[in-house]
């Protein structure tokens, strides 16, 4: 019987999602703590190069489960795929990352076998030999410390940028990877997933930007949105903005950040006229550093910013365009 | 069609949190309520669903009497009737006990659709309308932006991360997640809110299901509810602009090391 910690890499399109990553650097953080075996299970059909990758990290092993229903992702097939592999090789502790994916099959997952499924984990700690997780409460105000109850295997998902995926350790030689053949009946598929599409020509997938400069609503007008964007040029960056800046339709949605937008953690998040309602931080405040400018000291989004300055946006950025600019032609 | 709605009522947005003696939870008699924000659009999406294709919109709500509160608003809005399943806190933690009442509840209703939020404002653990599928045996999608329903069918169009969205069929009847935004919410009219003083709200107690304690027990354990500590200390730039500017910029590449 194994007893292995299994952390479920989540890929489409044969490109792993980089949240995957930091559900494994968690997963090998437990293992070590729990002196438990860690392993990775990499699902789809024709991804055998993804579980390749996957193996140069250090692992007891990778397993790779294939199928062609498994090639489209559907509830159900992820579901039967997953409940043959984990009643095979009974896992303590299955770890997900808390994507729209996972958050789609987990809990019917979990509940099919009649076990718990504690989402969007934000941390843990190892108590008299046993875990207990810690969560948010109302949109992050309240954190809860949760352990489970009852018998393994126990589900968690991992809220993004709560682990640092540069921190997977890599092993010494590549992991063995074992294949798993599925057997899903085609019958037991439901759903039929059809043509994926993006609704603006333009698009953006913010959560792979390394910089992020953000606007809210202290940029009062649609035009000021150009100093934002001279400011994102000079990094290389991305602009997001607040849930206000997007209802406004001064940027596309796909730019929101937040609890009904996107969650990010860049390497660098500038907040600029945010104040920061929880809505917002709980989408950013994963990232590895935060500046935020606003004029208000007592602003919430100094809350989580590692740097602050106090003032008025329209003097400060331009002062920081030419600041970057003078640096980078070092 | 014949259509269900979770609704939930959850403290509202800008209620201030206290925390009760033994830090286990939150005080409750300090807050005031509303409905859960994303429940609010899949009422909407389902009462537009009932005015193109006709049939019954049913609510269900667990929790204390104080639910009703939401129950009554749902009708007003145009609901047909309600279930209000009795449960003084217990489920508040986890997301099956809740779903395993309703399912329990509306087995033998034969809904064709059921609709719920994407995720609760207060515990956010986004399970219970999948474990509630899971539960009735129905297939279901999730973060729904359309819903187009036909010939017992269901095209509906689900959000993926990255801006990126894709269309999923399935059969009904099925369960949807219904993510915030997908329609405008109506308001209840003054006609409504009479009407809905006589819709029937059948009021429902675990017992009456032939559900024991332990079958609606969740399988976690709440150690301790606490305010976030501060983990980032802050550091200020004074100066004019410039300076501020130039310091930062320093910084970030010293300290940092993102530039």
């Amino acid at each position: 019987m194994s007893d292995a910690i299994l952390a479920v890499m989540e890929q489409q399109e044969g490109k792993l999602n980089r949240m995957s990553w930091e559900a494994l650097a968690a997963a090998q953080r437990i293992g070590d703590e729990l002196s438990k075996p860690v392993e990775a299970l990499v699902l789809g059909e024709g991804v055998r190069a993804i579980a390749d990758e996957v193996a140069a990290s250090k692992l007891a092993c990778v397993r790779l489960l294939e199928d062609p229903l498994l090639k489209e992702y559907t509830p159900d097939a992820y579901c039967l795929a997953l409940r043959e592999i984990i009643a095979a090789e009974k896992p303590y502790l299955v770890l997900l990352p808390h994507t729209y994916q996972v958050r789609d099959f987990a809990p019917k997952l979990a509940s099919g076998i009649e076990r718990s499924f504690l989402s969007d984990c934000i941390g843990y700690r190892v108590e008299d030999g046993s875990l207990v997780f810690t969560r948010q409460l109302f949109q992050g105000k309240m954190n809860a410390d949760i352990s489970f109850t009852g018998d393994p295997p126990y589900f968690v998902s991992v809220q993004a940028g709560s682990f640092r995926a540069d921190q997977v350790a890599t092993g010494g030689q590549p992991a063995a990877v074992e294949s798993f053949s599925s057997k899903i009946e085609s019958g037991k598929v439901r759903t039929q997933p059809l043509e994926k599409f993006q609704e603006a020509k333009r698009t953006v997938d913010l959560t792979q930007a390394e910089i992020i400069v953000a606007a809210g609503r202290g940029i009062k007008e649609q035009e000021n949105l150009a100093l934002i964007q001279k400011l994102a040029d000079a990094l290389g960056a991305e602009v997001g903005g607040s849930r206000p800046i997007c209802d406004n339709g001064w940027l596309p949605m796909e730019r929101q950040i937040g609890s009904s937008g996107q969650t990010v953690a860049p390497k660098l998040y500038l907040a600029l006229g945010i104040s920061g309602a929880i809505q917002h931080l709980v989408g950013m405040k994963g990232a590895r550093t935060i500046v935020a400018v606003n004029k208000d000291q007592n602003a919430p989004i100094f809350e989580v910013a590692d740097y602050g300055i106090v003032g008025n946006l329209f003097d400060v950025v331009p002062a920081l365009i030419e600041e970057i600019n003078k640096a980078k032609g070092q | 069609m014949k259509i269900m709605v979770c609704i939930k009522q959850v403290p509202a947005k800008d209620s201030t949190l206290r925390l009760t003696e033994d830090s286990t939870w939150i005080r409750e008699q300090d807050l005031s309520y509303e409905i859960n924000e994303p429940d609010a659009y899949a009422l909407e999406e389902a009462l537009r669903l009932k005015e193109k294709h006709g049939g019954e919109v049913v609510v269900c709500s667990v929790g204390p009497d104080r639910v009703q509160q939401v129950i009554r608003e749902a009708l007003a809005k145009g609901a047909d009737r309600a279930i209000h399943l009795v449960a003084d806190g217990g489920s508040r933690l986890d997301s099956y006990p809740a779903a395993r009442l309703m399912a329990e509840a509306v087995r033998r209703e034969g809904f064709d659709l059921i609709c719920t939020g994407l995720q609760s404002d207060d515990l956010g653990f986004a399970q219970t309308g999948v474990v509630l599928a899971e539960l009735l045996g129905l297939p279901h999608a999730t973060i729904i932006m359309e819903v187009q329903a036909e010939d017992g069918r269901l095209k509906v169009k689900r959000e993926l991360e990255g801006g990126w969205f894709q269309w999923v069929q399935m059969p009904l009847p099925a369960l949807l997640t219904i993510q915030s935004g997908i329609n405008k919410l109506r308001y209840a009219t003054l006609k409504g809110i009479k009407q809905a003083k006589s819709k029937e709200i059948r009021r429902v107690i675990a017992t009456e299901l032939g559900l024991k304690a332990e079958e609606l027990a969740g399988r976690q354990k709440l150690h301790r509810v606490y305010v976030p500590v501060k983990t980032k200390q802050t550091e200020f730039i004074d100066g004019s602009p410039k300076e501020a500017a130039a310091k930062l910029v320093e910084k970030l590449q010293r300290d940092a090391r993102v530039l």
